[in-house]
């Protein structure tokens, strides 16, 4: 038995009491998220901002699954938190001469890095207002895993290959810098 | 979860409606003694006592009959130690640490069923979603190993995560197989294929994937050594190199609870690959939707989950440690190689098949 199955039976998903449940749990996550991203960009700490940068990725993934995306929700894991931001902390102790504090973390930069920031806010939040308006969610249907296969290895193959090609040229041009001989 | 709540029930052949909360307090409990209770095992028979008979000594005798209660001595003897905590240890971080990687121990047994009904989640993405929650851990080993500020604990953190992210992709492609054979992520029909699967016509014992997925069983078993970082792979925690590397600064209860957390750790690792490639908690003879296994499907899981404990034990205590290139060589040159070409061989036989 699967969760869809689980689901398919289901009134509570839609009915008011599991949206009162999902709502205040995204608030919990949301809350949580801007603390986090808040925190990241003004601690002089670099380890610690790459620590409250997990939280934030968890909160996304918390969020997806709160949408019934539960294997995008699991890939965020797996990707940004088990691999990405390792890579992240492994860099910065590698690199990094002392502990604690430093103050390495340069403000000069701070007012172009608010502007880009405030830049792709705006135009995340135009093309997301735009495309969606008041569109809701489909809620009764969250994607299984098998949706999520077949629409990549059916609908979207060209695309997903041309990614993978992309992938595998990064990947071969990362090692031919990285070799010395 | 109204069906799931049904089928709880009516499996359960109870008159009591569990309202959703209560099935969640007692999923927390059990999950709580299905970590524990295996991890304290696999300590008193594998590192007490296996360990000791080896090197032909008895190992613990003194406390309870054949040295049975050292373990509640040891737990003892560890809330005694003073917590220490290094001057310039960057406070928080150095506190957290041990609990992320217990964060990660505790959400890998949520994926584990122990019956047919007997689960904690039951989610499409199952396998990986064990795999994913397995890669936490990593953060928690190089927060102690950074937040320590000690040289020996920041070689052991870097060490550590080196090696796990290297392991990290032998143990997902060792999986990969087992999941293309069985055609779906979700745990408990990984579980119902290898009850329900056929050799060549003949349907008596199953099909567990051990018997076809060999060279995928010894791969997931050479990365959870790895993962474990247990010798022969334990460069992080190499005390003749880098004191106890990421541990070094940990006493008392927090060095406890990194050491409850390798050992559950182990036994969730063993539990999964009992489950991908033993058949997990069905034994032949009987109907997989049988009622009765979830009652004895624990007690067959925990006798799989120690026969293969043993074996990741056996490796821990018999052969000497690699040296940190050797590792990354084996990772990289002949393990991910060998996955990926069990990939091959297990797609192609899937569709000749």
């Amino acid at each position: 038995m699967t969760a869809l199955a689980a689901l398919e039976g289901m009134d509570r998903l839609t009915s008011g009491e599991a949206l009162v449940a999902q709502n205040v749990a995204f608030a919990i996550m949301a809350i949580t998220m801007v603390v986090a991203a808040l925190r990241m960009v003004t601690t002089r700490n670099v380890v610690h901002a790459a620590l409250y940068l997990v939280v934030v990725l968890a909160g996304v993934a918390g969020q997806f699954l709160l949408l019934g995306a539960e294997f995008v929700g699991v890939t965020q894991v797996m990707v940004y938190i088990g691999a990405i931001v390792v890579l992240f902390l492994f860099g910065i102790m590698l690199t990094k001469g002392s502990f604690g504090e430093d103050d390495g973390v340069s403000s000069e930069k701070r007012l172009m890095a608010g502007l880009v920031g405030l830049l792709v806010f705006g135009v995340m939040a135009a093309a997301l207002v735009d495309s969606f308006e008041d569109a809701e969610v489909a809620r009764e249907a969250p994607s299984t895993t098998a949706e999520v296969s077949d629409s990549i290895f059916s609908t979207y193959i060209v695309p997903f290959e041309a990614v993978s090609v992309l992938l595998l040229a990064a990947l071969i041009g990362a090692i031919v810098v990285a070799r010395k001989d | 979860m109204g069906s799931v709540m049904g089928s709880m029930t009516d499996t359960l052949t109870l008159a009591v409606e569990l309202a959703w909360w209560q099935q969640t307090g007692i999923r927390a409990v059990v999950g709580l003694l299905a970590v524990l209770l295996p991890a304290g095992t696999l300590v008193y028979l594998f590192l007490f006592k296996m360990m000791s008979f080896m090197q032909s000594r008895l190992g613990p005798m003194e406390a309870g009959p054949y040295g049975s209660l050292q373990l509640l001595a040891e737990v003892g003897k560890f809330l005694q130690k003073e917590d220490i905590l290094p001057r310039k240890a960057d406070r928080v971080v150095f506190k957290a640490a041990p609990f992320v990687v217990l964060i990660s121990t505790f959400l890998l047994v949520l994926v584990i069923p122990a019956g047919p009904d007997a689960w904690f989640i039951d989610v499409d993405t199952g396998i990986f979603l064990a795999l994913a929650v397995s890669s936490i851990s990593v953060i928690g080993i190089l927060m102690a190993g950074w937040a320590s500020s000690s040289k020996y604990s920041l070689l052991g953190g870097l060490r550590a995560a080196g090696q796990l992210v290297a392991y990290e992709l032998p143990l997902v492609l060792a999986v990969m197989g087992v999941v293309i054979q069985a055609g779906t992520l979700n745990v408990q029909d990984i579980v119902m294929s290898q009850a329900n699967g056929e050799i060549f016509g003949w349907g008596g014992i199953g099909n567990p994937f051990i018997l076809t997925q060999f060279v995928g069983f010894a791969i997931f078993l050479v990365a959870v050594q790895a993962e474990l970082t247990q010798p022969p792979f334990d460069m992080p925690v190499a005390e003749s190199e880098i004191v106890t590397g990421y541990l070094t600064e940990y006493t008392g209860l927090r060095f406890l609870l990194f050491f409850i957390g390798e050992f559950a750790t182990a036994g969730i690792f063993a539990a999964l690959a009992a489950t991908l490639f033993l058949g997990g908690w069905y034994v032949p003879g009987l109907d997989p939707t049988s009622d009765l296994f979830n009652v004895i499907g624990p007690a067959i899981l925990l006798g799989k989950v120690i026969l293969v404990a043993f074996l990741i034990f056996w490796f821990r205590f018999t052969y000497p440690r690699f040296r940190e290139d050797q590792l990354q060589q084996l990772a990289w040159k002949v393990l991910i190689p060998l996955s990926l070409a069990n990939i091959v061989l297990t797609g192609v036989l899937k569709v000749v098949f």
